[in-house]
């Protein structure tokens, strides 16, 4: 892979990096990515990331769960073999529909939990036995990280970002790594 | 300082006015004779209602006026058989006839109970709010003030229509103030209420009520002089006080409100008692309640008297109402489930009435009270948006309604139930009161809660 130069400013104070975000984002520079230990309140509104979709696909994993539920009590309960279990009613699937509400409850929320967290996973990369992707070790310690790509204006860039209180900027060689 | 705008003081006194005709309507058309009575079932079973079975009394005995004199007389020489029919068919007649009577009352009890509900959830949530120290709520300490005055009053009127169904209206609401029904020597002793005599008989019931009302009225009261006092104190010393009274209140409040539901609903069915039943009307309550601090606070904004109150408070209320609906459908569903599930006669005839003569009532208030507001309010970005809300809110209120009515009215009409004038009238005459006598109290103080120490983080809440 070819590799391009990106700058790395280092923060030492969350408030700092936000004001800092905000200025680089007002000069129309594009953030690539920001390291931070801790969450940042706002942050993600500061640089523009999309709101993210996650609850959506935990709604419709609910329902794929609540479907499965009703389908399998339905199968096991009253088509295949409708026993006469302590006089409840297998005669259809409404009758008897209070027993099975725990279960269709439980896995409603099984199904949406554990494919919400899997989904969480894929989408950002994370397994064991992965690489960190991590540029600085501070970072996950105290120091916050903002990574901007340059694109011939270094010096331009390195300026701007003095100003806003980073604490030390680095110009490395960036491996394209994914 | 608010001020009661004009059309909404007249709107609410047009609701009491006509409400209150309506209700009169209600008692004046509810008094049926026994012929009247009969001749209504017979018509009923020519239809080919469910009485058929009446059908056959009216075409074997051919003139009822004369069996039913005979048989108040007694009289011996009748045969044992037309006796015994002719009792059932009297009976019938009189069981109908007593439903009918009743069904005035339950609506306007139903009614009341349902707005004095929202006042005293508006409390227990208001002493929630002190108790927690909620840095979000305090911009809205003055709306929740505002409903919780209808407590007194609400309350009140509640207790007096119980009382009354007594005296006046021969124990058209509960069954077991008939004093009759404890004496083994009259023909209306009931073993079963009998042996809950100790505690259902009216002087306990009087009194339990008083003492209920006395304490929550009595929080209320100190609870908004304090909070009033601290809009000018230097200090936070009131603040402290309705901090401390509220912890109390709370705990007091979870007895007396569960004492309150054995007391005002259960017993409308006195053969019948569910654990969880306390807890299942705190729910219906609590719900209900934040949804009209919902409904009242954006009505206020939408007058532009709250500029301090943002949408994410309006958010946070949407969350309760969202979760809340949840509860309520967690408690009404086990207590639903454990009784269906086991199916103890004894127990189980309260639902099995229910699903006889109340299945729409029953299952629609479900889905008001829960399918919907899942689906309406689950979606952060449409908790913010007041119409919506309000769409929301006004569903799970008309659900809370038809929740209270499923209590009460199955034991005193029976299947002689509808949502018909007195019904719509008792609402309308109970929601003029409420809007009237809430909208007074908000014009009493100004809306800004100006000394609570938590009002600049309330006023700064986002989310």
């Amino acid at each position: 892979m070819e590799a391009s130069k990106v700058i790395h400013a280092i923060y030492t104070d969350d408030d700092v990096l936000m004001s800092a975000v905000k200025t680089v984002k007002a000069e129309k520079h594009h953030i690539e990515e920001i390291y931070t230990p801790f969450p940042v309140h706002g942050l993600d509104k500061a640089m523009g990331l999309a709101p993210t979709r996650i609850a959506i696909a935990s709604f419709m994993y609910g329902c794929v769960g609540l479907i499965v539920s009703i389908v399998m009590m339905n199968f096991i309960m009253i088509e295949d073999w409708p026993q006469n279990i302590g006089g409840k009613p297998s005669f259809s699937y409404i009758e008897n529909m209070p027993a099975f509400v725990p279960i269709m409850f439980e896995l409603t929320v099984f199904f949406a939990a554990h494919l919400m967290v899997i989904t969480f996973y894929l989408r950002s990369r994370m397994w064991p036995f992965k690489k960190a992707e991590n540029p600085d070790v501070r970072t996950t310690d105290d120091h916050f990280l903002m990574e901007i790509a340059v694109h011939g204006n270094a010096s331009e860039l390195e300026s701007l970002l003095k100003e806003t209180g980073a604490v030390e900027i680095n110009i490395v060689d960036k491996e394209e790594a994914h | 300082m608010y001020t009661f705008s004009k059309k909404l003081k007249t709107f609410s006194i047009i609701l009491m006015v006509v409400g209150l005709l309506g209700v009169v309507y209600g008692f004046m058309d509810s008094h049926k004779s026994y012929t009247e009575v009969e001749t209504m079932l017979a018509d009923e079973a020519h239809h080919g209602g469910g009485h058929g079975e009446e059908a056959t009394h009216v075409v074997t005995e051919t003139s009822h006026d004369t069996h039913a004199t005979e048989d108040t007389h007694a009289d011996e020489a009748h045969s044992e058989t037309t006796d015994v029919h002719v009792d059932e068919h009297k009976e019938h007649v009189e069981h109908v006839q007593h439903q009918i009577a009743n069904r005035p009352w339950s609506a306007l009890y139903v009614a009341a109970f349902f707005f004095m509900m929202i006042a005293l959830g508006a409390l227990a949530f208001y002493a929630i709010q002190f108790a927690s120290q909620a840095g979000w709520s305090p911009v809205l300490f003055r709306v929740m003030e505002g409903i919780t005055s209808y407590v007194l009053p609400g309350a009140l009127i509640v207790l007096a229509i119980a009382v009354a169904s007594h005296y006046l209206g021969h124990n058209s609401i509960f069954i077991w103030m008939n004093e009759n029904m404890s004496n083994p020597d009259h023909e209306d002793y009931d073993k079963l209420v009998a042996g809950k005599s100790s505690f259902l008989n009216i002087t306990g019931f009087i009194i339990r009520g008083l003492i209920f009302i006395a304490g929550w009225s009595l929080y209320r009261y100190f609870a908004r002089k304090f909070t009033i006092a601290q809009d000018s104190a230097g200090d936070n010393k009131n603040f402290k006080k309705t901090f401390r009274i509220s912890a109390a209140f709370l705990v007091f409040f979870i007895y007396t409100e569960s004492m309150m539901s054995w007391d005002w609903i259960m017993s409308v069915d006195p053969h019948w008692f569910s654990t969880l039943f306390g807890w299942y009307v705190f729910a219906s309550m609590f719900v209900s309640a934040i949804t009209v601090i919902a409904l009242v606070t954006m009505y206020l904004k939408s007058r532009g008297h709250l500029p301090f109150v943002n949408d994410s408070h309006l958010h946070d209320l949407a969350k309760f109402m969202f979760a809340f609906s949840i509860f309520w459908t967690y408690l009404w569903f086990s207590q639903f489930m454990l009784i269906w599930y086991s199916n103890i006669p004894e127990e189980v005839t309260y639902f099995v009435t229910r699903f006889a003569d109340y299945k729409l009532p029953f299952l629609g208030m479900v889905v008001m009270n829960f399918v919907f507001p899942i689906l309406l309010l689950m979606n952060s970005d449409y908790k913010r948006i007041p119409w919506f809300v309000v769409m929301a809110g006004l569903v799970i209120l008309a659900g809370h309604y038809i929740d209270i009515f499923n209590m009460i009215m199955p034991a005193t009409v029976g299947d002689r139930w509808f949502i018909g004038i007195p019904e719509l009238s008792s609402i309308l005459l109970f929601a003029g009161l409420f809007i009237f006598i809430v909208f007074t109290a908000l014009t009493k103080a100004n809306l800004l809660a100006k000394g609570n120490p938590f009002l600049k983080e309330s006023e700064n809440f986002h989310s």
